[in-house]
């Protein structure tokens, strides 16, 4: 499996760390519903069969977060995206 | 039939000609009490135990190809009961007394071979926390032995001891601990339900669930609806897919695992290894090829194949441990999907939803558990309690942070 990172090209798998998920995000910890958000926040997963979006570290290359959207039936990468925006590129 | 020396006599003298299919392949009737939703290793041993333990005969184990064609037919076919934690530990060493006494329970061969299972330590601190686990398991009735250098290097010497970074210091050995054969289990309690009046059908896959309003009733397959009482899944790889279709989101990822068998050899290793200071496991079947695995690829995947960079950490950690497998050649390597829970520990537990029942999250320890694991969620489909050994695998543990987690660290199912 290569993943074509934005900024170092096509690499192996070899060189980026898996995190998990990418459409979770962390919510309000001082929200009075906290508690049940952050349970589905830790715990609970869609684990899709098909396209996901996910994180994935660079560690070997760029040492940055892609976002990489893969089949998780093929594991044909279908996108990816620094998790973080160029400076001057924020929308 | 009966199977014994008699039968393979007579059958002997009279051409073969007498043997009969060892189960009905049936096809699904309108209802029934139970149905389990999941033809492998746990679905047709919660069957059996239902039949034959609760007397709840009016069963069927519907699978969406063939028995035994999932993970059941792809692991490395360790059993051992040498866990830590008090969650677990009485759970796996009742499944181990099941396959103590399994195969003349089912009156079938499943190879149950207590050969040893023998955890490698190189360091102090390793050395301490075997001791600890060994402890542990010995507080919980369950043989263990702390062996030193010399007590591993006396069943095994050719491994490298002296290997410059890792060198073996001793090893955790649970001699009751061994190997079984996969398909033979699959097979003895399909064959085992069945003579007790369950319907195992194939080829039969749910797209959905029959509901009166909360409740589920039924499931809906690829050869129409099917009305029960209760419903039980034991489809660990596809867990999150099945209960979705019954509004259930879960603490479950699916990874893929691989594993691996060599070209044939002259015995070699007797009993089941583990090098410590990586994760890498190897026995050897009794055809002689070397059965080996590490970790989980690491990443979501249902695509039951997985990729090199795993292949190369799993013979760097086999060349660790022994050099001369070396110039082996791999027979064949394969993927399972496996069902990786939040924190490393099964689930076996009633659904927010009536009617639904959930055997899953075996992550990559599923084959061991098989006998238990059809134990304790028979006896919750019968009796709608858990069983003594299995009250802990409680699907609302990780809201309620009852968290098992040998491993210690968190939620993370690659990690496991």
């Amino acid at each position: 499996m290569r993943i074509p990172c934005p900024y170092c090209g096509a690499r192996d798998a070899h060189e980026f760390a898996y995190l998990g998920d990418a459409t979770v995000t962390r919510p309000d910890p001082a929200a009075p519903d906290a508690e049940d958000t952050f349970f589905d926040y830790v715990y609970l997963r869609d684990n899709p069969a098909g396209p996901h979006s996910e994180w994935w570290y660079h560690a070997s290359g760029c040492r940055q977060w892609v976002r990489v959207a893969r089949d998780t039936r093929t594991h044909a990468i279908l996108g990816t995206e620094l998790a973080r925006k160029p400076a001057g590129d924020a929308a | 039939m009966r199977y014994s020396f008699l039968s393979i006599l007579k059958n002997g003298l009279t051409g073969q000609s007498g043997w009969k299919p060892a189960w009905r392949d049936a096809a699904p009737k309108p209802s029934y009490d139970v149905i389990i939703v999941g033809g492998g290793g746990h679905g047709l041993a919660t069957a059996y135990y239902l039949a034959k333990v609760h007397g709840i005969r009016n069963v069927a184990v519907i699978e969406k190809g063939t028995i035994g064609s999932g993970n059941a037919g792809r692991n490395t076919t360790i059993i051992r009961s040498n866990y830590l934690l008090p969650g677990n530990e009485p759970f796996y060493e009742w499944s181990m007394k099941l396959w103590e006494g399994l195969e003349q329970e089912l009156n079938y061969n499943a190879m149950v071979s207590q050969r040893g299972v023998l955890n490698l330590y190189h360091s102090d601190a390793q050395r301490d926390a075997y001791a600890r686990r060994g402890n542990a398991m010995r507080l919980a009735g369950v043989d263990s032995e702390l062996l030193d250098r010399e007590g591993v290097r006396a069943m095994y010497p050719f491994l490298d001891f002296d290997n410059a970074r890792f060198p073996i210091q001793g090893g955790l050995l649970q001699r009751r601990g061994g190997t079984a054969r996969h398909d033979a289990v699959v097979w003895g309690y399909a064959r085992g339900a069945d003579r007790l009046g369950v319907d195992i059908v194939q080829n039969c896959e749910v797209t959905g669930f029959l509901r009166e309003g909360d409740a589920i009733v039924g499931v809906e397959t690829t050869r129409g609806p099917i009305r029960a009482g209760k419903v039980g899944l034991a489809v660990a790889g596809s867990t999150s897919r099945v209960a979705r279709q019954a509004g259930l989101r879960l603490p479950i990822e699916s990874h893929v695992l691989q594993a691996f068998v060599s070209e044939g050899l002259k015995p070699l290793i007797d009993g089941v290894v583990t090098f410590g200071a990586g994760h890498f496991y190897i026995s050897q079947s009794d055809k002689g090829g070397l059965v080996f695995g590490g970790d989980i690829d690491g990443y979501n995947s249902y695509a039951q194949r997985g990729n090199l960079p795993v292949i190369e950490d799993v013979c760097e950690g086999g060349m660790a441990l022994m050099p001369r497998i070396g110039r082996l050649r791999l027979l064949r390597h394969w993927g399972g999907i496996m069902d990786m829970s939040m924190d490393g520990s099964p689930i076996i537990d009633a659904t927010p939803v009536p009617g639904l029942y959930l055997n899953a999250g075996w992550c990559y320890g599923g084959f061991k558990a098989t006998p238990a694991s059809g134990w304790c969620f028979a006896h919750l489909l019968a009796k709608d309690e858990p069983h003594e050994t299995a009250a802990a695998m409680r699907l609302d543990r990780f809201r309620t942070g009852h968290l098992i987690d040998e491993k210690g660290v968190g939620a993370q199912p690659n990690l496991h």
